[in-house]
């Protein structure tokens, strides 16, 4: 994303420490992560993105700092001055495993994308060491607190029935990683509609509209947003869905075209996922700087009249 | 902005209870009924919406009234204070004691929350809880209007088993049995006005050498003159006179650290929020008390309010706070009466107000209910949870001190720490750090309970031997031999017979792997199933993880299945290989959670393993 417009009144200051025995320099409010990243240290994330505000929470990014008992997450953490980063210690490698691992465990991660894919057979991820998967998938009790007896011999998942309850966009939180980025990006930090939140807790905390209602009985307006910045594929288009479920979605035989919304005057950039002629998905660039990758349910859904062709039989 | 609302309507009863809270709407643009005359101007007030602090107040008084939190209601809500339903939703769907699963026709719910936690296990809750299922049947499954649910620890460990009955409706009211039978039970359903609860478990009463319970059983709790009959105002009085500089010297000085589990320096912690040059600053009382065997606040509230009122006040006065808040769990309905009937008679004669003691000092406090989330005793879930949000503890830094509620600085204080500073206030701060152990000055309250000869609150100063505690209690049982002491709770560690000798102080229990916590002593004899309260203690943070990070949400799950199999004796691989996966889930949780909850989720277990409880090879019968 371009860098908020800002009018800087005093110069910046600057922060110097060490991140893998590397000394840094970085401007004051840099964070752990965009100086890692600066010195091209790799630091995994997955609910960190560019667009939104930090939610810290699934501790994929964790380094050890000097000093500090606990492992500290670099996306939300601001670098100090003389902080001693480590960003591949024992211990963080061991947390980065186990947080990996216990997603992997738990929720279906195979559509998480290439660098997920890496991450797990680098940091050696074996979801299978808490056993076979229980069959009933996850005790989605709606009372907060309470869960049935375990007995052990089945690792608990969160496997649940796709939701599909309108022509846009699934739901498949067997795949959610909760990583908050939909509700963020539905509510204050994108879209403001609110149509999102996380209800329940503990390993029972999921995704809600309220009162779990069907999307078209919420305040969902089909922006698209979530499915946008869904890092698990957990919310997917329909016509992606329904390909994969044909056995029929394949990238390779797929082309991105760039084109500007029809549709109104600000003029969103829109990328067209083409396959076998037929527009698929849209998306938009992240760093775009009307955009920052969202948009409305025009420029996301609002494809259709595009490939609307004449039936066949009848004259012209 | 427009919300969407769902076309349910609230009853009349639901919009009377939430208006209660949130006064009546002023006008009908802003949640009340629109007539059709009233349809000729739109406007929008911005100061008729409610703050957002009122949701939970409102969210507990729709539980009360209806038995549940219903879509019309939320609805309502959404309508009255701007909010999204979804958002609501998620906040009502946090807590245990709201129902947002089809809550039952108004009028005729009863909830029967039964602890089967560790202590209450020794004190025969599952005996009580066979009788509930032979009267009202399965669990969570409501038959004639009533429906019982296990509960984690309910805070009266002195004499389980303990139910709290939450009634709705007509006769709505939050009843705590303990201890409790079946009659008892059958009573506080249906009797209107229920019986009164029996006193408090403090066999020292009375005796006046004590620190912090030296008023108990002296003061009537209702009676401010009473109180001041035993010294009260005395301490805010000094402190007015000393300035609030001096009081936070002589608190600092005191050596006085937190009682409620970090043992944080309080004198630091106050001054740090006094410089704050940000304006408004805040104090909270942390009432939550929720760490399984732990009740030494709520004897304190509900025998001693006016202590904890005078004691918050002076907090609020050194450190420039003008509003303070109690947080009390939502438990604990006796305790949060009496502290509000405590600051309603202070606010009456001046000591409470906008010209306390008549010098010009403005303080006065408020006192809001939890609802059921053990993880709301975290101070930053504890401030989200006030504020009308989730009780999702928030990332430090930045710490309360500088961004704490409403993201003001924020001194947040354990009761028990509270009411060490009347003390100090009162005898200075040389005599009150001559009692107690080198690294820990003064005394602690000891919440005692299981096999012990009389459970209940107890009083030491710092450095006393383990086993000198638990002869306090007349010891264990004739004829018992002691298996194991659980010290700190559910987030402590389990120790054997051989730390009897051990001093209960942080540097002389570090080398066993012991802290003290919020200062549980729970006693385990030769009959305890101990394998048991170790799965229990896995089920609760399983139960109470809030769920925001992935090493305590899942890690808490498979710690949970491990410990399972191994009290089974049904390991996967061998003990050893189960041990192994333990230490890498226990590592994960305590390296990289965000809170303490999930970074001590994996102590007691661990402590569990190391002195053979669970996971000996071979495995128990
Ligand atoms: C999971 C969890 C639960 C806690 N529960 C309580 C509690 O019930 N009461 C309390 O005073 N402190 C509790 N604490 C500690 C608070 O976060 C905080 O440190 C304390 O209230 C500060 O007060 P003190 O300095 O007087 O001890 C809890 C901490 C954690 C991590
Ligand atoms: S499509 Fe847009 S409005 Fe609907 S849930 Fe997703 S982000 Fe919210
Ligand atoms: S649905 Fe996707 S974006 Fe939303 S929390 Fe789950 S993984 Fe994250
Ligand atoms: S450690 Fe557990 S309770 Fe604390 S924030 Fe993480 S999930 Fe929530
Ligand atoms: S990327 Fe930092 S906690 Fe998720």
């Amino acid at each position: 994303m371009a860098p908020p417009l800002q009018v800087k009144q005093l110069p910046e200051r600057i922060v110097h420490a060490t991140i893998d025995g590397q000394r840094v320099a970085v401007p004051e409010g840099t964070t752990i992560l965009a100086a890692c990243r600066s010195q091209a240290a790799e630091v995994p994330t997955l609910c960190f993105l560019e667009t939104l505000a930090p939610v810290n929470v699934c501790r994929a990014c964790v380094v050890e700092v000097e000093g500090s008992r606990a492992l500290v997450p670099a996306c939300s953490r601001p670098l100090e001055t003389d902080m001693v980063v480590s960003t591949r210690s024992k211990r963080v490698d061991k947390s980065r495993r186990m947080v990996l691992e216990f997603l992997a465990s738990s929720v279906d991660m195979s559509l998480a994308g290439p660098d997920v894919e890496r991450w797990m057979e680098e940091y050696g991820v074996d979801p299978d060491r808490y056993g076979p998967k229980a069959a009933a998938g996850a005790d989605l009790d709606a009372r907060a607190g309470r869960h049935g007896p375990t007995v052990g011999a089945e690792r608990a998942t969160a496997a649940q029935p796709v939701k599909v309850d309108n022509d846009l966009y699934v739901r498949d939180y067997s795949r959610c990683i909760l990583c908050y980025k939909c509700v963020e990006a539905c509510g204050d930090q994108a879209q403001h509609t609110f149509a999102l939140a996380v209800a329940g807790r503990g390993f029972d905390a999921h995704i809600a509209t309220e009162f779990e209602v069907p999307l078209p009985e919420s305040a969902c307006v089909y922006c698209g947003n979530c499915v946008g910045v869904c890092p698990t594929g957990a919310l997917m288009f329909k016509s992606e869905y329904d390909l994969r479920q044909a056995n029929q979605w394949d990238e390779s035989r797929q082309t991105v075209t760039d084109t500007i919304c029809p549709y109104c005057g600000v003029g969103c950039t829109l990328e067209l996922h083409v396959q076998d002629n037929a527009i698929v998905k849209v998306t938009s660039p992240m760093d775009h700087e009307v955009t920052s990758g969202h948009l409305c349910i025009k420029g996301r859904f609002g494809f259709e009249f595009v490939q609307q062709r004449p039936p066949a039989a009848e004259p012209r | 902005m427009e919300r969407h609302l769902s076309a349910d309507a609230a009853t009349a009863d639901e919009r009377a209870a939430v208006d209660a809270i949130l006064s009546r709407p002023p006008s009908p643009w802003v949640g009340g009924e629109r007539s059709p005359h009233a349809l000729h101007a739109a406007r929008r007030d911005e100061s008729a919406v409610p703050p957002r602090d009122l949701l939970l107040p409102a969210l507990r008084a729709l539980q009360a009234e209806a038995g549940g939190v219903s879509r019309g209601a939320i609805s309502y809500l959404a309508a009255r204070m701007d909010l999204p339903p979804s958002d609501i939703y998620g906040v009502a769907a946090f807590y245990a004691l709201l129902d947002v699963d089809a809550p039952p026709e108004a009028g005729a719910s009863v909830k029967v929350h039964l602890c089967d936690d560790v202590v209450c296990q020794l004190a025969g809750a599952e005996s009580l809880i066979a009788k509930l299922r032979d009267r009202y049947g399965a669990e969570g499954e409501p038959a004639g209007g009533v429906s019982w649910h296990r509960s984690p620890c309910l805070g009266q460990c002195d004499r389980g088993p303990a139910v709290l009955v939450q009634r709705a409706g007509t006769y709505a009211a939050d009843i705590a049995i303990a201890s409790a039978t079946a009659e008892d039970v059958a009573r506080a359903i249906a009797d209107p006005t229920p019986a009164p609860t029996p006193p408090a478990t403090v066999p020292q009463a009375g005796d006046a050498s004590l620190v912090v319970l030296r008023r108990i059983g002296r003061v009537d709790p209702a009676d401010l003159d009473s109180y001041r009959h035993a010294g009260g105002y005395e301490s805010l009085r000094r402190a007015l006179a000393l300035g609030p500089e001096s009081v936070i010297q002589w608190v600092t000085d005191s050596g006085l650290q937190g009682r409620g589990g970090a043992a944080f320096p309080t004198g630091v912690k106050w001054r740090a929020v006094a410089s704050q040059a940000a304006r408004t600053h805040y104090v909270v009382a942390n009432a939550d008390e929720s760490e399984p065997g732990t009740f030494k606040d709520r004897v304190v509230m509900e025998e001693d309010p006016f202590a904890v009122v005078e004691a918050l006040t002076i907090a609020g006065y050194a450190t420039g706070a003008e509003q303070g808040f109690i947080y009390v769990r939502g438990e604990y309905p006796l305790a949060a009466a009496r502290l509000r009937h405590a600051i309603a008679r202070a606010r009456q004669r001046g000591f409470l107000g906008s010209n306390v003691m008549g010098r010009g000092l403005s303080f006065d406090i408020d006192v809001r209910q939890g609802a059921g989330a053990y993880i709301c005793g975290e101070e930053t879930a504890l401030f989200n949870s006030l504020e009308g949000r989730r009780g999702e503890p928030r990332n430090k830094p930045p710490f309360p001190t500088v961004h704490g509620l409403f993201g003001k600085p924020t001194a947040v204080n354990n009761i028990e720490t509270l009411l060490n500073v009347l003390a100090i206030l009162a005898v200075g701060p040389e005599r009150f750090r001559a009692v107690g152990a080198e690294d820990a000055k003064g005394t602690r309250l000891f919440s005692l309970s299981g096999a012990v000869m009389r459970p209940g609150l107890y009083e030491a100063p710092f450095g006393t031997r383990l086993g000198a505690v638990i002869d306090m209690a007349g010891g264990l049982r004739p004829g018992r031999t002691l298996q194991a002491v659980l010290l700190g709770g559910a987030a402590g560690s389990f120790v054997g017979p051989e730390a009897l000798d051990t001093p209960l102080a942080p540097a002389a229990l570090r080398p066993i792997g012991a802290t003290l916590g919020s200062g549980v002593v729970v006693v385990f004899d030769d009959t305890a199933n101990l394998r048991h309260t170790v799965l229990r203690i896995a089920r609760f943070f399983r139960d109470e993880s809030c769920g925001q990070c992935v090493p305590c949400r899942v890690g808490t799950v498979r710690q949970e299945e491990l410990v399972a199999r191994l009290a089974a004796g049904t390991p996967r691989g061998s003990a050893a290989d189960e041990i192994r996966l333990f230490h890498d889930i226990a590592q994960a949780m305590r390296d990289a959670s965000i809170c303490g909850l999930g970074q001590t989720a994996a102590s007691a277990v661990d402590s569990a393993i190391r002195l053979g409880i669970l996971g000996r090879e071979g495995g128990p019968a």
